[in-house]
């Protein structure tokens, strides 16, 4: 990957260089620029049209744009994803969307054996620049199959990318980063954070960090006891824990992992070196979550200085309970409180 | 079954004595190849193939109705006729029974054949996708560049099919839906696999026309396919045909067809040999005569011998494009394990 969003042509001129949005309006911007900016970038799904998602996500995109670039589909995923497969084949960067993450499933087929492989089947000559919109994980009450977290599951697969936004700045940078590139890439949008407004600057995507690489992980707060690392909606509450455990003059780095594969090692190493404790935070299930990969990576870089075997906070090994379990099932700040004292308090045997 | 209004202009003109004769040579090269790949098969120089003995004239006469300057083909992995008609390359076409590189080694957009593909269905979308594609990109009037994708009996039980000849219908996607119905899901008959009798009488519930078609009438699949290329290249919408044949033999070399039925049951099953049904007709109507047959046989065993010399010749891809391939954009993570690959495997 190239190593400045300037690089992707994304560029667009703007005079307001900060705004105040939400993440749903973070996001509906960078689809509006996309549209502009590539003739070649359509945008489809169920009820994306007319209605404009039922997140909103593309209002107003296909009275802007005509029917033609923003249209609604049957209600069918794997047709979806398998129209995605051919629509690149003839040259086009579809930006389908499919409404749930827990309706992904019907075209995993779709998105494993064919968006996945068809650059590699094809020896690189009918390249899958495909941007799979999924509305991500719980925290918003949904009914069942409205809140799955399924970032192990597509990162497991050959030849997809997976990134997430935990802001609406995040969201705007990250998704017309995803919407230029010429591999697929699923761009999982935490929807408990739709509404949630925050600071966007429009021209510069890493000023945080000096403008460092668009496709790396972000230090969100800057710590020296310990590493907290999360992605989508778990980064705020991840950086509310860290404000908390100041109170107890505890310093925790925060760092939003970003893109979930590739995961930048690099970043995560640096950071741990630094604080010689982690903790990984998913809303996903425990057992051979996103989790252990993160664990892994940074035992690998950082054995020789850590200070105690990293931790992880998830979601449990139940499917995703109803409404009114979700409060137990998602890390909270208690949990994660938690897990950063074992951390913290771990002694060798 | 005949749900297609009558095309009129050069899809509606009969075939010229030469074309005739050019159907018949490929049907021979066809069966050539295949009874070839088969021997090859057997002999280790290719670890498997699925042979289409049978199906020669569904085959060759649908793909015979290709524009290859703006169509675009979405085989399974048994359409070797379609590709061969097509003009691909047959030695990178074998490539993959060969288990150099799934999918084959020709270029799809060079070749407008799609990589060959084992989810049976799961190609059916993407031509709904490319032809869709077609309809966006806008073009004159009655010149829209087609899609055409093969499936079988069985592939129709999936829910692929089903989604794609929905979609095609409700956008009115340049699609032509051929079905190569042979009889066999593997082991399971037709009977067992289609309810409501055939895959053609579905396309009604779509508001799509459809053709149900001798499959073995290799001038009946071409004059059925240039119709359904006529109307869907004007921009009517999509057509489903459906080619009733039969598959001789087995769906693969690792089957054997003798678990689930007779040779007896087979001959009857099957009727007349294509080949045979179609040069019978030429000799009748004076169009080929033995000296032509004689030379489209010896011009199938010369090509047959230059190919099996092709694909002997084929090495392994090199190990790095396993890596290589993968993205278009390329990750860390992928390049560690290339390099660790490669200094592994030098010192082994």
């Amino acid at each position: 990957m190239s190593n400045s969003i300037l690089e992707g042509g994304t560029a667009a001129p703007v005079t307001a260089p900060s705004t105040m949005m939400s993440m749903q309006q973070a996001l509906n911007r960078a689809l509006d620029e996309v549209l502009a900016e590539n003739p070649k970038a359509v945008i489809f799904g169920e009820d994306c049209g007319r209605l404009g998602g039922v997140f909103r996500i593309t209002d107003g995109l296909q009275a802007k744009h005509g029917e033609q670039r923003v249209f609604d589909t049957p209600l069918a995923e794997s047709g979806i994803l398998g129209m995605s497969v051919g629509l690149a084949m003839a040259g086009f960067h579809p930006i389908p969307e499919v409404q749930f993450d827990g309706f992904a499933y019907p075209a995993i087929n779709q998105i494993v054996c064919q968006v996945a492989r068809m650059n590699y089947r094809s020896r690189g000559t009918l390249p899958m620049p495909i941007t799979l919109r999924v509305p991500s994980f719980g925290g918003i009450r949904a009914p069942e199959h409205h809140g799955e977290s399924l970032e192990a599951l597509f990162a497991h697969v050959p030849g997809l990318k997976v990134v997430s936004p935990s802001n609406p700045h995040e969201a705007y940078h990250l998704l017309k980063y995803a919407a230029t590139r010429p591999d697929p890439v699923i761009f999982m949008e935490p929807k408990s954070r739709y509404w949630q407004k925050g600071e966007v600057d429009l021209t510069r995507h890493d000023a945080a960090d000096g403008g460092g690489s668009p496709t790396g992980a972000k230090v969100m707060r800057a710590g020296r006891h310990l590493t907290l690392v999360a992605w989508g909606a778990m980064v705020a509450r991840c950086l509310q824990v860290a404000e908390l455990a100041a109170e107890d003059g505890i310093d925790i780095e925060v760092l939003d992992l970003r893109w979930l594969k590739p995961v930048d090692a690099e970043a995560l190493g640096a950071s741990v070196r630094k604080t010689r404790r982690a903790v990984v935070v998913h809303e996903a299930p425990l057992t051979s979550g996103l989790g252990a990969e993160v664990a892994q990576l940074i035992t690998q870089s950082c054995f020789d200085t850590l200070k105690a075997p990293v931790e992880r906070v998830t979601g449990f090994d139940v499917p995703y309970p109803s409404g009114d379990l979700e409060d137990e099932y998602i890390p909270n700040i208690d949990r994660i409180l938690f897990g950063i004292q074992r951390v913290l308090e771990y002694k060798r045997g | 079954m005949d749900t297609l209004p009558l095309a009129s202009g050069d899809a509606a003109k009969p075939l010229t004595p030469a074309e005739l004769r050019e159907l018949y040579s490929l049907m021979v090269a066809v069966r050539h190849l295949d009874a070839s790949a088969i021997a090859w098969q057997r002999q280790g120089i290719i670890p498997g193939y699925a042979p289409e003995l049978g199906q020669e004239a569904a085959q060759v006469g649908s793909g015979y109705a290709v524009d290859t300057t703006r169509d675009f083909v979405f085989p399974t992995y048994r359409e070797m006729g379609v590709a061969r008609t097509m003009g691909v390359d047959m030695v990178a076409y074998m490539s993959t029974h060969k288990a150099t590189w799934h999918g084959g080694l020709y270029d799809p957009q060079q070749t407008r054949l799609a990589p060959i593909q084992a989810v049976v269905a799961g190609s059916v979308l993407h031509a709904v996708g490319w032809a869709h594609g077609q309809t966006l990109a806008g073009t004159a009037d009655g010149s829209l560049g087609v899609a055409m994708t093969y499936f079988g009996d069985g592939a129709s039980s999936q829910g692929d099919v089903h989604e794609a000849l929905n979609f095609a219908a409700v956008m009115k996607a340049p699609v032509v839906f051929f079905v190569q119905n042979n009889g066999w899901a593997i082991s399971v008959p037709t009977e067992r696999q289609v309810a409501g009798g055939s895959v053609a009488a579905r396309a009604a519930g779509y508001g799509m026309p459809a053709l149900q078609i001798d499959g073995d009438d290799v001038v009946a699949v071409v004059e059925a396919t240039r119709r359904a290329f006529a109307h869907a290249r004007s921009g009517q919408g999509p057509v489903l045909i459906e080619a009733m044949t039969y598959r001789r033999g087995p769906h693969s070399t690792s089957d054997d067809p003798g678990r689930y039925r007779s040779l007896d049951e087979e001959r009857d099953g099957a009727g007349l040999d294509p080949l045979e049904r179609f040069r019978q007709r030429l000799l009748a109507e004076g169009i080929a005569d033995g000296v032509f047959f004689a030379e489209a046989l010896a011009a199938a065993k010369a090509e047959e011998e230059h190919l099996r010399i092709g694909i002997q010749a084929l090495g392994s891809r090199p190990g790095t494009e396993m890596f290589d391939l993968v993205f278009q954009e390329t990750t860390p993570a992928l390049q560690a394990q290339a390099a660790n690959w490669r200094e592994e495997s030098e010192h082994v």
